[in-house]
């Protein structure tokens, strides 16, 4: 079994627990919801200006709601001390890294295409017209903002305040990613093509791609005590 | 400090391998000692029991010698892999059990069973974990979640889980809290199966007379430091009590 199935082990792990509770997939979205019902009540029908603000309604949401989840990733590792019993499995530790990254995809993932699938609704967005480039970006955003939150939720799960911690941690490192999403994400539901967004999406893939990179590197240090 | 036979508390008597070698092991929690230059040999195949107060180290030294935390200064070598650097080559032929179980709650016990198996690469694994399930007695909760187990067949499940790779060396951590006497006498029927003479064992303890049932050395620790080291065979049981509070004290504290 090589490294990446071993890595799957843990996520497949992590996926059955929650398919069982469904406490933070469902939170993610409830969350998710909520700030893009409260947005749409704020913003005139047929403003001038909405188009503006959709997409900073949209990775609202979708920050807001992944943090949630990220807070419950390390968690479930606590309960009985797993994490412990984890570390004493024979792996790299960048195994156990990339095995929470891909469960913490899959989640944040899920959601999103739910709140996007909402905000359609709301904001009378023609899905059928956006849902590729959409759908690129949000892979993209979510592979960064799991590199770099499995990460931070590693460090911060031993601590006292750990949910204020994790987005004290998050929010700044997160401004690429939430920022190239939305201005691309603001071209593509103006009607550009996605090209038009090209520089950020390469902003995108450029951050991914460090990030997962330094986060594999720096695991190590993040569960040692 | 000295054991029985006039030795220094780490010393093990005769001539096997050591499966355990510790020589001046410092562990800091920040600029907390919670180990203090200890000594330890141990022979490959032999059951040591390391007694000793709340708060003497027992658990840390538990965790330094199964790779979970590193050590600050010293020499450890566990099944004649040197930690920290070969801790990852050890990790294959440790298991630990523990009063925390590292058991999945909201996973059944086949689905834990099989996550560890996974991550140990065990070979026929349905079969292993079968036979474990068989030896622990919980063949017939194998579908069951975790979570609506009590606590001695948590413990159970935690023992299969450890032997699931046929670990050589085994780390026991207050396996007993929190179970009942019934649960107590289970887990104490499935620790002497472990105990064949291939397998090296150490159990660490408060309550006397569960330590002393099984092993073959025993250990007291205080203060981060073995103080006293025995063989069974060469004990006074009788006395072993007062000879244990001899060494903790009535007035045990960390500041004197």
């Amino acid at each position: 079994m090589g490294f990446l199935s071993q890595a799957w082990v843990i996520a497949r792990k992590d996926i059955i627990g929650e398919l069982r509770t469904r406490e933070t997939v469902l939170s993610m979205l409830l969350f998710g919801f909520l700030v893009i019902l409260i947005f749409n009540f704020g913003i005139e029908p047929g403003l001038r200006e909405e188009n503006l603000v959709k997409p900073g309604v949209l990775w609202a949401a979708f920050t807001f709601a992944g943090i949630l989840g990220l807070n419950r990733s390390f968690i479930a590792e606590k309960e009985n001390d797993c994490l412990q019993g984890l570390l004493l499995c024979p792996v790299d530790r960048s195994v156990i890294y990339l095995g929470k990254f891909f469960g913490n995809s899959i989640f944040t993932l899920s959601m999103g295409l739910v709140v996007f699938l909402f905000f359609s609704v709301l904001y009378n967005v023609d899905l059928l017209q956006v849902a590729l480039p959409l759908g690129l970006i949000l892979v993209l955003a979510t592979i960064g903002f799991a590199a770099v939150g499995t990460l931070f939720s590693a460090v911060s799960v031993g601590l006292k305040s750990r949910d204020v911690i994790l987005s004290i941690l998050l929010f700044p490192v997160m401004v690429p990613v939430v920022l190239a999403a939305a201005k691309s994400s603001g071209r593509i539901l103006d009607g550009d093509p996605l090209s038009s967004a090209g520089l950020w999406l390469a902003l995108l893939v450029v951050y991914d791609v460090i990030f997962l990179t330094v986060a594999i590197m720096l695991f190590d240090y993040a569960v040692e005590e | 400090m000295t054991g029985g036979d006039g030795s220094s508390a780490g010393e093990v008597s005769g001539g096997r391998q050591p499966a355990i070698r510790v020589r001046g092991l410092w562990k800091y929690f920040d600029h907390f000692p919670a180990i203090r230059g200890l000594d330890l040999e141990l022979e490959s195949g032999r059951f040591l029991t390391v007694f000793g107060p709340n708060g003497a180290g027992k658990t840390t030294l538990i965790r330094v010698l199964s790779t979970q935390i590193g050590p600050t200064q010293g020499e450890v070598e566990v099944g004649g892999c040197a930690l920290p650097g070969q801790a990852d080559r050890l990790r294959r032929r440790v298991g630990v059990i523990s009063h925390n179980t590292y058991l999945y709650p909201n996973l059944t016990a086949n689905e834990n069973l099989t996550f560890f198996g996974r991550m140990y690469r065990v070979p026929d694994l349905d079969d292993r974990i079968t036979a474990l399930l068989e030896e622990v007695g919980l063949s017939g909760r194998r579908d069951d979640l975790v979570r609506t187990y009590s606590r001695g067949m948590q413990q159970r499940l935690s023992i299969a889980r450890a032997l699931l790779h046929d670990p050589d060396i085994m780390f026991l951590d207050e396996p007993y809290t929190g179970l009942d006497q019934h649960a107590s006498r289970m887990l104490r029927d499935v620790l002497k199966t472990l105990h064949t003479g291939e397998r090296t064992l150490v159990l660490t303890t408060h309550n006397l007379e569960q330590g002393l049932e099984m092993c073959d050395e025993v250990a007291i620790q205080v203060r981060g430091r073995l103080v006293f080291r025995e063989n069974v065979a060469t004990l006074d049981k009788a006395g072993f009590e007062q000879t244990y509070f001899d060494h903790v004290g009535k007035d045990f504290r960390w500041d004197s």
